[in-house]
């Protein structure tokens, strides 16, 4: 007989399965993620942090884990809820399965859930708190649950930011990277490695820095663009980085990426709010405001930028095909726009490598 | 877009054939509505009747006539369209409109091309421009030369290394061509391949069999916005046509960046074609670390993948893509080829989100073919490059395991559960491998199984097949579960997790040595039961409005049941020799008839191909398969509370879904679950043979003498007694499977010693074999009155499968007295059998001359009798030709008078409803150049895979439509070959004189060179035998001495050898064959009298010419 564990949610509904990974009870805000491959990036995601993943796709684990598809130096997430992990997975890269992943890090897991039931639960009721209750009775992990602190209220940039600067040098598989020809400095929030392979494949210099380094500090770096990267959390947590940002405007060129969005419209004057449910997966259509183009983005986040907080000087640049809510903001006159998906994809669609184009194309023309 | 489209002229697919099934009907009717919605006023044309497409409400003006220049060069003229739709028609729908293009034909009426311009199909269907493209936007395609000589072969060999495909230039179905593993094949093959090319030059390929094969379904519009709707992983690897490979939807095996390089590749190339609307891009990906041990090329280097085709069209495998995702391609691509954009285009399951995003599934979905060896066991059963499935079934659950199970009870095939294995399969020592069929053929799944059942390793196994370990350890789960169910107590937990794995009560029933009933109790006293979840394109993400639902053995159950009054329709499952997309018509039509009287409509089927399957045409669709288990199951979730506190579980149709349908009345019956419409026991009735003698005898019928015999010495007598000829068949079997007329006692003797091989000691049915005139009727009964639409009269005398008949409505050759008797008869029986719905009776006429010309027309005043040869109580292949040439909308009626309404209420008399001012004869379509090994003759055995009407004012031009259609017209004069059995030839001198007077020369074989020369008629006798010298019967085939082909038989075996290789050359040749007598005068009149005069006209303007003027 296997062992039984259970999700906890908030609300009190339990879901029955069967724990995998380590031995241990979790607790996090409980999120769905519709992709169907690229489980591995999701759990080292930094913008997971403080939260229990269900991806809705029920057989995970299928390729194993590879060396290389990591997106930060470990899994993120609190704790990994499935339907059906798979044991023997089939990859010629792969070195290691799902389980023993998560076992290495000391995250749990359960599989055998029915995630689509968790799902629609979400759905219904919107993200909430909740528990693996792995060794413990589900009642035990509830009450447990009420002494977690609420996700929103906890800062987790500054858990999963680096704690000093470094020099990224590595590029995206198979392209070689151009002599580099520009400097960009990414703000740390929870980035994920993918981001810096495409800058530096793009010919960029690239250095990493701590969330919390100032404007000054930055600025003394000579950098010629700044990327505000992901990462979790409510950003209103953020002030000091709201207040670099603001530092910044108008210095050097800013590009912000999903957190790094809500910073910059902060930073502009706007305000975020949470979302019921968030936007996680592979397959969200955002239009280009400019060209009218849809692009299918790959998303990861729970709060979004109201638009009726933005000043005029701002222009929506992106929108959400699916609930209309801003994807991408520009500054009329300052060099400065962000995005709310993940124009780095891993995982999901290469479609929107665009972006970075954009905001390299702003870099070099303010460099003239 | 230069001009604005109100009319647009859409282009269906033609008959089923291999390779281009119901699928079509589904895209072509998706697209007609869709269009309508847009405002555009749309023409439909298609040479098939049984589809809904070509129903007159689906389109404004329907064409059911041939699709030939000459015929949509008339269309065009009387219609005048903007624009012509020819990319969800299938192959020939795009062959369609580049011959109108080259003909200069859509030039002369300025009518736009939608969906794919003229030079995107060029650059997607020539291997040559195709791969000129793509290596111009840096997509790989395996390295290829072309050669004209030896010294150039061994050089390319060199180039490219080995394995090798060589492929020779225009020769037919790859003759000739072959994979070279090392250098004696390679130098064999090359020389072989040369001789055999008329140019002598051949194509030499890097072979990438073994490689992973990947689908991604991409749709685009006029903005250049891309997306995909879905991937698919072909569970066999390359070199298994993807028609005939176990396919599973999402990927399964590929990484997050597997998936992405290869989606984007499809984008790339769906942009570079300019393509507006859906394609299909299919890739060889490079295989695993197990199977690429086995290969010279791992796949390392490079890229690590090939585009291999790209269709520039809606295919079989975007119907697939559609079910599995729910996201309507079909729909969609009709609406961006009249120049609207993704984001414009509404999303119809969620309703509030646009179609522009693509799919998220939430769980698994496997398809698997469906072939017809069961049919045909005689023929080549390798699986290749050729597809030779008819159809397929679809499943969907969350784990894969629990899939395909599902998918392989929906196959239904007679006695072949998953756990089935060949007695004659030699499994009990190491060896094995080499002997068990575990390479590219239709039993391959449950040789694999049996192999891990005797503990050969996933690894093993898939060093051996190529198959992805992946998949083979998901089957070993399955056979691991097995094992435990042999040697385990049944418990509630062992129970739960069976059925987590998809294993049926009947296999656990089998495995655990219980009767089904006993599982199924024992599994209701665990509270063990399915929930249904919906299949909503977003993986629940947003509240969709699907009723689209498939089960699994989890927590939540998402289908409510649907409330009020409400009905289950059975559909009819894949698409099978004997069992088409005629049945798929009736369900479509049962449901919305249901819907008409106010009732809800539930529809069950697992053929993803079908326009029943679509989620829109019910009120709610269960994908599932079509067994006691799952139709049970689905009747109890709909199950209802009455006011009284009693279950009210809601009726089930099984009249439209064949023989699939209509075998699960007793079942249900059993069960307690109720039947709308003719009561399990009136079913009964007809379909046992020895209840429908008596009631045949009691009503005072008469049938053809027979009985059913259980060994030789039976068979004897019972023969001996009734005379010469008989027609024998095993009565397990149904559809006509295994059934022979049999001419003498070593021939029956012969029957016998197989059939009791075959079918293990069951009972023969032998009759007498009746050489008459066979007439069909159907009918729709209310229990006090019998309508009969029409009598349909078939070309071919008796003995020749209804399904592979000619049939012309009216009965022209029929006389009074006859057609009295049929409607006496049909009415007799109708009322007591208690048919309340549809029934379908088969007579023959005996007595008089055996042919009648349907052209002469006359008053018959000869003495014959009417026999009865069989009653079905259900809807009938001929439903939808019949509706549609008398108007009577037989589907409609019949749920109606299930439902208690009377025909007489509804405006319909009893009898035979008035004869049509028209014409209409419906002709058998053969996919026999797809089946080598198969032989083609016409007996009572089915091998026909669709129909196609020709519908006009007299015989001569519906003939002529209907053979034009089924590519059986005769060229207005030239060769033919002629080779005709002894019993035939005193009947063919009316066809050799018909022929001679249209110019014809004759070759012949020599008995029939004889009856010919006896005519004064110059011939060319040839030798049969093909050991003889000189140009022999398949010499002047395959050379292009002769047009067409005349070779009858009878049932003496070694002349049937003989006729073999004259039979297949022909079809190989795709030229003409009759085999039938029938037939060919049928041709030749129609060639000689005028045929070509025919009318072009809408269906509508045929049946109501004061209406339509």
């Amino acid at each position: 007989m296997s062992k039984t564990a259970y999700l906890v949610l908030e609300d009190g509904s339990t879901f029955r399965g069967i724990p995998f990974g380590s031995d241990s009870a979790a607790y996090g805000e409980v999120v769905f993620n519709t992709s169907m491959t690229g489980y591995q990036e999701m759990l080292t995601d930094p913008s997971y942090s403080g939260q229990i993943v269900v991806p809705t796709y029920p057989m995970i684990g299928n390729y194993g884990i590879t060396k290389e598809d990591n997106e930060s130096k470990e899994i993120q997430v609190s704790g990994f809820v499935v339907r059906q992990q798979c044991q023997e997975p089939s990859h010629r890269e792969s070195s290691s399965t799902l389980a023993d992943f998560l076992l290495t890090h000391d995250i749990p897991g359960i599989s055998e859930i029915d995630t689509r039931a968790v799902t629609r639960r979400i759905r219904t009721h919107g993200v909430m708190m909740g528990a693996l209750a792995i060794d413990i009775s589900p009642e035990e992990a509830l009450s447990q649950l009420e002494n977690v602190p609420e996700y929103g209220n906890v800062n987790y940039v500054d858990q999963v930011s680096a704690s000093k600067s470094y020099n990224w040098t590595q590029s995206l598989k198979n392209i070689p990277s151009k002599t580099p020809d520009i400097k960009i400095l990414v703000s740390d929030f929870g980035l994920k490695y993918n981001i810096l392979r495409i800058l530096r494949s793009n010919g960029c210099t690239v250095e990493v820095f701590p969330s919390d380094t100032t404007a000054e500090e930055l600025l003394e770096q000579n950098p010629d663009g700044i990327m505000l990267s992901p990462g979790p959390g409510d950003p209103e947590l953020l002030g000091y980085t709201v207040k670099t940002v603001k530092d910044l405007l108008g210095r050097v060129p800013i590009m912000g990426i999903c957190l790094g969005n809500q910073v910059l419209a902060q930073a502009l004057g706007g305000k975020t709010y949470k979302l019921k449910f968030g936007h996680r997966g592979a397959n969200h259509p955002v239009q280009d405001v400019s060209t009218g183009r849809v692009y299918i983005t790959a998303q990861n986040h729970g709060y979004s930028i109201d638009p009726d907080s933005l000043p005029s000087e701002v222009e929506i640049s992106h929108i959400s095909m699916n609930d209309q809510t801003v994807e991408g903001i520009r500054h009329r006159s300052l060099p400065a726009m962000s995005i709310q998906y993940h124009s780095e994809a891993s995982p999901g669609p290469k479609d929107n490598e665009y972006i970075f184009n954009r905001f390299l194309d702003m870099v070099r023309e303010a460099k003239l | 877009m230069t001009k604005k489209l109100q009319k647009i002229l859409v282009i269906g697919s033609g008959p089923i054939v291999i390779g281009q099934a119901a699928e079509f009907d589904y895209a072509g009717t998706q697209a007609c509505k869709s269009l309508r919605e847009e405002g555009i006023e749309t023409i439909l044309v298609n040479s098939n009747p049984a589809t809904i497409m070509t129903d007159t409400d689906v389109a404004d003006r329907v064409y059911v006539e041939p699709l030939t220049v000459p015929v949509l060069d008339r269309i065009m003229e009387r219609e005048k369209p903007d624009g012509l739709l020819p990319t969800l028609g299938g192959q020939t729908g795009l062959n369609l409109a580049m011959e109108l293009h080259e003909a200069g034909v859509l030039e002369k009426h300025d009518v736009l091309l939608l969906g794919s311009r003229i030079d995107t199909i060029k650059n997607a269907e020539d291997r040559d421009l195709f791969r000129k493209m793509l290596a111009e936007i840096g997509e790989p395609v395996p390295p290829s030369s072309t050669v004209n000589n030896m010294e150039e072969a061994a050089s390319a060999k060199s180039e490219i290394g080995l394995p090798l495909v060589i492929r020779p230039a225009y020769t037919l179905g790859g003759t000739g061509g072959g994979i070279a593993t090392n250098e004696d094949e390679f130098e064999e093959i090359v020389k072989g391949g040369l001789a055999a090319s008329p140019i002598n030059q051949v194509l030499i390929e890097k072979s990438i069999v073994g490689w992973k094969e990947l689908e991604y379904e991409v749709m685009r519009d006029s903005a250049d916005n891309c997306i995909t709707i879905c991937n698919m992983e072909n569970i066999d690897p390359m070199g298994v046509h993807t028609g005939d490979s176990i396919v599973v939807a999402p990927s399964q095996t590929l990484s997050d960046n597997d998936y992405q390089k290869l989606r984007s590749a499809s984008l790339k190339i769906i942009r570079e074609l300019g393509i507006e609307g859906g394609c299909n891009v299919q890739f060889a990906l490079a295989p695993g670390e197990i199977v690429g041990e086995t290969l010279t090329d791992k796949g390392t280097e490079g890229e690590g993948y090939y585009v291999i085709e790209v269709n520039p069209r809606v295919s079989r495998s975007s119907a697939l893509a559609s079910k599995a995702t729910g996201y309507p391609i079909a729909r969609v691509a009709a609406k961006i080829a009249v120049g609207r954009t993704l984001d414009e285009i509404p999303n119809a399951v969620t309703e509030k989100t646009v179609a522009a995003f693509e799919p998220a599934l939430d769980y698994c979905v496997v398809k698997i073919p469906r072939w017809p060896f069961d049919k045909f066991p005689t023929g080549d059963r390798t699986l290749g490059t050729q597809m030779k499935a008819t159809g397929e079934v679809m499943a969907i659950d969350r784990t894969f395991e629990a899939a395909f199970q599902k998918a392989v009870r929906s196959l239904e095939i007679t006695n072949r559960s998953i756990l089935w294995e060949d007695p004659n399969w030699i499994t009990d020592d190491q060896p094995m491998l080499s002997t068990l069929p575990i390479g590219p053929n239709d039993e391959r799944l449950w040789a694999v199984l049996s192999a891990l059942r005797r503990n050969v390793s996933p690894e093993e196994l898939s060093r051996r097949t190529g198959i992805d370990p992946w998949f083979l350890r998901a089957f070993e789960r399955i056979t691991n579960m097995e094992n435990r169910l042999i040697h385990e107590h049944l418990d509630q937990n062992l129970m739960y997790e069976a059925k987590r794995l998809g294993f049926p009560d009947d296999r656990i029933a089998i495995l655990t040595d219980r009767t089904t009933e006993e599982t199924r109790r024992l599994r209701k006293s665990y509270g063990l039961k399915p929930v249904f979840k919906m299949v909503d394109t977003c993986a629940a993400e947003f509240e969709a409005l699907t009723p689209y639902f498939y089960s699994t053995y989890e927590e939540e159950n998402e289908a409510e049941p649907l409330p009020g009054p409400k009905s289950l329709v059975v559909g009819s499952g894949p698409i099978r020799i004997g069992q088409g997309i005629e049945f798929d018509y009736c369900s479509v039509h049962a449901a919305w008839a249901l819907q008409e009287e106010g009732l809800g409509s539930i529809m069950v089927n697992s053929n993803p191909e079908t326009v029943s399957t679509d989620f829109d045409t019910s009120d709610r669709l269960y994908f599932e398969p079509l067994d006691d288990e799952s139709i049970r199951d689905i009747l109890e979730n709909e199950e209802l509370e009455k006011n009284d506190g009693q279950a009210d579980i809601p009726p089930t149709i099984v009249q439209f879904g064949g023989q699939t349908a209509i075998n699960l009345s007793q079942t249900l019956d059993a069960a307690g679950l109720p039947i709308l419409g003719s009561t399990a026991s009136s079913i009964d009735t007809a379909s046992d043979r020895h209840l429908f003698e008596e009631f045949l005898a009691r009503v005072g019928i008469p049938n053809p003498p027979g009985s059913a015999v259980i060994d030789l010495e039976g068979a004897l007598k019972v023969a001996q007694e009734i005379g010469y000829p008989v027609l024998v068949r095993p009565s397990y079997v149904l559809g006509g499977r295994a059934m022979e007329i049999v001419q003498n006692a070593t021939e029956l003797a012969r029957y016998m010693t197989n059939a009791f091989e075959a079918g293990g000691g069951r009972n023969v049915l032998i009759d007498k074999y009746f050489e008459g005139r066979e007439v069909e009727v159907d009918a729709v009964c209310d229990g006090e009155t019998v309508l009969i639409p029409g009598i349909m009269e078939h070309v071919e005398r008796a003995g020749v499968h209804s399904g592979d008949s000619m049939a012309i409505y009216p009965g022209l050759t029929l006389s009074e007295d006859e057609i009295k008797t049929v409607v006496d008869y049909t009415t007799r029986i109708g009322k007591a059998l208690d048919v309340r719905g549809l029934m379908n009776i088969q007579y023959v006429i005996i007595g008089g001359s055996s042919y009648r010309s349907p052209r002469n027309n006359k008053a018959v005043t000869e003495d014959t009798q009417v026999y009865v040869i069989e009653v079905n109580p259900r809807s009938s292949r001929t439903i939808p030709f019949i509706s549609k040439i008398t108007g009577v909308p037989m589907v409609k009626l019949a749920v109606k008078a299930m439902l208690g309404k009377k025909l007489n209420d509804l405006g319909y008399e009893g009898g035979l409803w008035k004869k049509q001012d028209l014409v209409g004869v419906k002709a058998p379509v053969f996919s026999m150049a797809k089946l080598a090994g198969v032989d083609t003759f016409l007996g009572p055995e089915m091998k026909s895979t669709g129909e196609v009407m020709g519908l006009d004012k007299n015989f001569e031009a519906a003939a002529t439509k209907a053979l034009m259609a089924s590519d059986l017209m005769l060229p207005e004069n030239g060769a033919i070959l002629l080779s005709i059995s002894d019993e035939d030839k005193s009947d063919s001198v009316a066809l050799i004189k018909g022929l001679h007077e249209a110019g014809y020369k004759f070759f012949a074989t020599e008995g029939t060179a004889a009856v010919i020369n006896g005519l004064e008629i110059p011939v060319v006798m040839v030798p049969k035998r093909l050991d003889d010298d000189g140009p022999n019967v398949v010499d002047i085939i395959s050379n292009g001495t002769v047009d067409a082909v005349v070779n009858t038989v009878t049932g003496a075996r070694e002349v049937m050898q003989d006729g073999f290789h004259i039979r297949r050359a022909a079809v190989d040749n795709r030229i003409p064959c009759f085999t039938s007598l029938d037939t060919a005068r049928a041709a030749v009149e129609s060639l000689c009298k005028g045929g070509a005069n025919y009318n072009v006209l809408t269906i509508q303007e045929y049946l109501h010419p004061e209406r339509e003027s």
